[in-house]
C-alpha cells in the first residue's frame, strides 16, 4: 500500500514537472512533437531509474558510512554525468533501433534537474531501496505524461493565432499554469 | 566582442540578454521559490555567488582545462561552490534554508550556471568574465524578485512578511502554488517581448 501511495504520488500528485518544477527545461525545448516527447520520456525515465538506484548505493553504502555527506552534490552529478555516458554506449551496443530513437535526447539528460532532484529527494525522504525504486519510476511516468500531454496541446497550437508577445515560451507557461491547474486536482486521489 | 567597453557585459546581463525573460535559462528555481519574495532574494543571491565564483576559476584554468573533460570540470567546480553556499545558508539563515530545500542543490544543474562557463568564462579573461557574471546574477536576482513579490502580494497579500493589501482583500491562493508560477512566469515573459518590440519599432 505504502509504495502504492509513493508511486501515485511521484507520478500524479507531485508531479515533477507540474507540481514540482524540476526537469522544466526539456519540458519546453522538446514538447513540440507527441512522438519526439514520448521518446525523451522513455529515457528520462530510464536514466532516473537506474540513478535513483545507483545513489542510492553510493549514498547509503559509501557516503553515509564514511561520514562523506558534504560530498554528496559533488559525488551525485558525477554518478549522473558518468551514468548517461554508460548509459548512451550501452545502448548502442545493445540495441541500435533504440539508440536511434534516444541517441540525440540523451546527452541532454545530464543536466536534466529532475534526475538531480530525484536522488536528493529520495535521500532528504530517508526512503529505503525498493521505495527509492519505485519513487523513481512513478517521477518518471509523471514526467513522460506531462510532456507528452504538453506535446499534445503544441500540436494544436499551432492551427491557432496566439498574440504576438505571447508567442513561444510564453504561451507555454501559460499553458503549463493551467495544466498544473488540473493536476492539482489529483490531490483528492490519496 | 573584444571592442565592447567592458561594462557592456555587465549590463546586458540585465535586460537584453537577462537570463530567465529572454535566454529562458534557469527556469526551474526561477518557478519553484518564487513564492515569497524572501525565498525568491535567497535564491537570487545563492546563484548568484555560486555563478561568480565559478566563472572566476573557469576562466581562470581556461587555458589548463582540456576540451574533452571542460563540462566535467565545470560541474565539479559548480557542485563545490554550491556546497559551500548551501552550508552557509543552513547555518546562518535555516529557516530560508529549509524553505529553499532541494532547490539550492540543484543549483548545480542550473543550465544558466553552465551556459555562462561555456558561453563566456571559458573565452574571455578574468575581469570581464566577472563583469559577465555579475550582470547575468543580478538580472537574474531581479527578475526573481519581481516574479516572487507579483506572487507573495497577490497570493498572501503580503511583502517580505509584512502585511500591505488592504483588510478586505481576499488572497489568490493559487498565485502561492504552482498554477500561479507558471502563469505570472509567462506574462512576464509576454511582458518583456511586447516591450522589446516596441523598442525596436
Amino acid at each position: 500500500m505504502n509504495l502504492l501511495v509513493i508511486f501515485i504520488g511521484a507520478a500524479l500528485i507531485n508531479n515533477f514537472v507540474l507540481q514540482q518544477f524540476l526537469g522544466i527545461c526539456p519540458f519546453v525545448g522538446v514538447s513540440k512533437k507527441v512522438d519526439s516527447a514520448f521518446s525523451m520520456g522513455m529515457a528520462t525515465t530510464f536514466v532516473m531509474v537506474i540513478a535513483a538506484m545507483v545513489t542510492w548505493l553510493v549514498y547509503n553504502l559509501i557516503l553515509i558510512p564514511f561520514n562523506l555527506q558534504i560530498l554528496q552534490y559533488v559525488a551525485f552529478i558525477l554518478i549522473i554525468a558518468s551514468l548517461v555516458q554508460f548509459v548512451e554506449m550501452f545502448i548502442r551496443k545493445v540495441s541500435k533501433p533504440l539508440y536511434d530513437a534516444l541517441g540525440i535526447f540523451l546527452p541532454l539528460i545530464t543536466t536534466n534537474c529532475a534526475i538531480l532532484g530525484l536522488a536528493l529527494t529520495s535521500v532528504l525522504k530517508e526512503y529505503n531501496f525498493t521505495e527509492t525504486l519505485i519513487y523513481g519510476i512513478g517521477a518518471g511516468i509523471g514526467f513522460t505524461l506531462a510532456l507528452v500531454i504538453m506535446a499534445g496541446i503544441r500540436e494544436e497550437l499551432e492551427l491557432v493565432e496566439v498574440p504576438k508577445s505571447f508567442q513561444g515560451a510564453a504561451i507555454t507557461m501559460i499553458i503549463a499554469g493551467s495544466l498544473a491547474l488540473a493536476f492539482m486536482g489529483f490531490a483528492g486521489i490519496i | 566582442m573584444k571592442d565592447k567597453p567592458a561594462i557592456q557585459e555587465f549590463i546586458k546581463g540585465l535586460w537584453d540578454e537577462n537570463p530567465v525573460l529572454v535566454q529562458l535559462l534557469g527556469l526551474c528555481p526561477t518557478l519553484a521559490v518564487t513564492s515569497t519574495a524572501e525565498n525568491g532574494l535567497a535564491m537570487g543571491l545563492a546563484a548568484t555567488f555560486v555563478l561568480i565564483c565559478s566563472s572566476f576559476l573557469v576562466s581562470m584554468f581556461r587555458k589548463v582545462i582540456p576540451g574533452q573533460v571542460r563540462i566535467a570540470a565545470y560541474i565539479v567546480i559548480i557542485a563545490t561552490f554550491v556546497t559551500i553556499a548551501d552550508r552557509f545558508l543552513a547555518a546562518f539563515v535555516p529557516d530560508i534554508s529549509k524553505s529553499l530545500g532541494p532547490f539550492i542543490p540543484l543549483i548545480i544543474v542550473n543550465c544558466m550556471i553552465l551556459g555562462r562557463q561555456e558561453a563566456f568564462a571559458s573565452k574571455n579573461g578574468i575581469g570581464r568574465s566577472l563583469l559577465d557574471a555579475l550582470g547575468m546574477g543580478v538580472g537574474f536576482t531581479l527578475t526573481l524578485l519581481v516574479l516572487s513579490a507579483i506572487r507573495e502580494i497577490l497570493g498572501a497579500g503580503t511583502l517580505f512578511g509584512m502585511k500591505i493589501m488592504w483588510e478586505s482583500f481576499a488572497e489568490w491562493g493559487v498565485m502561492s502554488q504552482a498554477p500561479g508560477a507558471f502563469i505570472t512566469l509567462g506574462c512576464l515573459i509576454a511582458g518583456a517581448n511586447w516591450i522589446n518590440k516596441r523598442r525596436k519599432a
